[in-house]
């Protein structure tokens, strides 16, 4: 960037004024950022700050005031006493049933997804590309499009309105995703290694659990969040395929929040919804490092 | 006795791509056959198809006596060793060498016995409770040799094993692997791209280019008596220098005509050589071409020629001139005189030559 015929110290004194620059810069970059950050958790915090007032609070103060008095009343109204509907009891028993939906959901469709996988990169065989092309497709399809078809499914099935029929419905559009994760994992390991374990007289599930499914950790920890997070954020398909006592939590929250006659209850709003969005959370600050690492992942030495 | 390894007629396949076309070889127990060719000759193909990792197309294919067809790799007895090694990542090195014998049902005692003597025989002891990631790359070599010879089988496949380490390392482990082969007395089918390799640990060599075998045969025939001019050209470094000539029947034999750049041509005269046919090229090994007074005999004959490049390599030093519109390469002693740019005496020696068909490829005499 320095003139080479320059003397020395006018060389010294550009480099240092473009080190000024380039500390100036730097701040700059560290307060858009800085700004971003405020922005996008002013909502977070508004929410919270609700949900730790009284009504009474909320209606006299200011929407981004500190509480004055914190009082956790809205919390344990949300969890066991809020009224979705005409019932009374909170988003308790809508939360165990998401987590009745999720955690099979998840698991199945994990499994799934990387059997898929294993297949698609490591066994070729015939139309094995036009396979993962139609899968790929299934992940492009809109939820809205399968409404009709999957509610006449699950009705031939006999599962319609119950958990395990949810179950179904998430594990189906799941696959798509899995299996692209875990194929795009397992094409990068060299065929040589299954030539080496075929040679060793393994088989296909043997060569499967015990060498693959080992190396598969990082990938693993994607599919997962990324399940969880889809199934159980989903709304569409828990108020499309579900009944009165098998309802998950977003579904609930919306009644809570939209069936609500005289005065809103804003604080129990949010501390529903909060409730209702820690689980995702969670996985994500105990197993985000892994997300990030699982996606950037692939090639295995060795 | 009965050959371990017997291919007969083996064609294969791509859809209409014919990749190995009319494979015929067979080796008897104790043997180290080693296919060797440029990239893309199905060598490792043919290796494949042995080990059952790709069906063949036609032919027949026995192992021990047994026709393997529609045989899985897991039932053909045979052992392989692969290029980038293939070890189990997650699996420590004793879980790599044992996993074949757990796989197979193998009691306990007899894996953790046979697991010490491999390892004992390549000096990995200390390594058992590595990870491979935790390895170099000779060691994974070793490691991968373990989980082959652990298995004990009739037949040990290598599919270039030494092609991803180092010059030094390679030739350490080249010696080592002969030396198994020796002690082992085991059959052994080897795929490599290095002549260097075929030549040093082949009983038997099979050359290949383009799916179809060139030649089969002792490395010293291979070397000595290459059955056209790809397969001479292809082994041996430095190539063997094949110089086109015109070749005159007279009295006491045939006289061979060499021609040089601004000069008169060299004239060479071979008494055993008859029945030529007037175009020949004549396959010259760099070592025949010397000095005056290093060999001796009728068949060495003396002529003048220009140095063009000296290359000293330590032991030797190669000199290089043109001959016949050809660059050719000739292995002197390392305290040559020669010059570039200026004449020297070089001794022809053809008591090995060759001599081939320009037009066909194919060894005449």
């Amino acid at each position: 960037m320095t003139d080479v015929s320059a003397t020395p110290t006018a060389a010294a004194a550009a480099r240092s004024q473009g080190a000024g620059m380039k500390t100036a810069l730097r701040w700059g970059l560290y307060l858009i950022l800085g700004l971003f950050a405020v922005y996008y958790l002013m909502p977070l915090f508004v929410m919270l700050t609700t949900s730790l007032k009284s009504l009474e609070e909320i209606r006299t103060g200011d929407l981004v005031a500190l509480p004055r008095e914190v009082t956790f009343d809205a919390w344990a109204k949300a969890w066991s006493g809020a009224c979705t509907g005409i019932q009374c009891e909170g988003v308790r028993p809508y939360f165990w049933n998401s987590v009745l939906i999720a955690v099979p959901g998840v698991l199945i469709s994990t499994l799934l997804g990387a059997v898929n996988g294993y297949v698609i990169a490591q066994w070729r065989f015939k139309g094995a590309n036009i396979i993962f092309a139609l899968m790929l497709f299934g992940c492009f399809i809109p939820f809205q499009v399968v409404l009709l078809p999957m509610a006449r499914l699950l009705g031939l099935m006999g599962i319609a309105g119950t958990i395990p029929g949810l179950v179904f419905v998430h594990v189906i559009y799941g696959i798509g995703f899995t299996t692209l994760f875990f194929r795009n994992y397992y094409v990068t390991i060299p065929q040589e290694l299954v030539k080496a374990a075929k040679v060793d007289g393994a088989g296909f599930l043997r060569i499967f659990w015990s060498i693959f499914l080992p190396l598969s950790i990082p990938i693993i920890v994607v599919s997962v969040i990324w399940q969880f997070t889809q199934i159980w954020n989903d709304f569409l398909f828990g108020v499309s395929f579900s009944s009165a006592g098998t309802q998950p939590v977003t579904v609930a929250l919306n009644n809570i929040v939209n069936s609500t006659t005289g005065v809103k209850e804003y604080n129990v709003d949010m501390a529903a919804a909060i409730i209702a969005a820690l689980p995702t959370l969670l996985v994500y600050v105990v197993a985000g490092k892994y997300f990030i690492r699982g996606l950037t992942a692939g090639s295995v030495k060795g | 006795m009965a050959p371990i390894l017997d291919i007969q007629h083996l064609y294969k396949n791509y859809g209409a791509t014919e990749i190995l076309k009319d494979i015929n070889v067979s080796i008897e127990p104790g043997d180290f056959l080693v296919l060797v060719g440029p990239s893309g000759c199905g060598k490792s193909t043919l290796l494949n198809c042995i080990a059952g990792l790709e069906p063949i197309t036609g032919g027949t294919l026995k192992i021990g006596g047994e026709d393997m067809t529609h045989v899985s790799p897991k039932d053909r007895d045979i052992a392989m060793v692969f290029q980038s090694y293939a070890l189990y990542p997650t699996m420590s090195v004793a879980k790599n060498i044992t996993f074949g014998m757990k796989v197979r049902g193998v009691d306990q005692a007899t894996q953790d016995r046979k697991l010490a003597e491999v390892a004992r025989q390549l000096q990995i002891e200390p390594l058992l409770k590595r990870r491979p990631g935790q390895l170099s790359g000779g060691q994974r070599q070793r490691v991968a040799m373990g989980r082959a010879l652990v298995r004990d089988p009739k037949l040990f496949l290598f599919d270039e094993p030494l092609s991803n380490l180092d010059a030094k390392l390679r030739v350490e482990m080249r010696t080592e692997i002969k030396s198994l082969h020796q002690r082992l007395g085991a059959s052994m089918v080897y795929v490599t791209h290095d002549q260097i390799e075929a030549m040093t640990l082949a009983t038997k060599i099979v050359v290949m280019k383009g799916g179809v075998i060139q030649q089969i045969g002792t490395p010293a025939e291979i070397y000595n008596k290459p059955a056209n001019l790809f397969v001479a050209d292809f082994m041996g470094s430095p190539a063997m220098n094949l110089i086109p000539a015109k070749a005159r029947a007279n009295g006491v034999g045939t006289k061979l005509e060499i021609a040089r750049d601004g000069a008169e041509p060299i004239v060479l005269t071979d008494t055993r050589a008859t029945n030529l046919p007037e175009d020949v090229i004549l396959g010259l090994r760099p070592e025949d071409i010397s000095e005056p007074g290093y060999r001796s005999g009728e068949s060495v004959q003396q002529a003048q020629c220009k140095v063009e490049i000296v290359e000293p390599a330590g032991a030797d030093t190669y000199v290089m001139t043109t001959l016949g519109g050809k660059q050719i390469t000739a292995r002197l002693h390392a305290e040559t005189a020669a010059a570039p740019g200026a004449a020297h005496t070089f001794a022809f020696d053809l008591g090995k030559v060759s001599y081939f068909n320009p037009g066909t490829g194919e060894r005449i005499l």
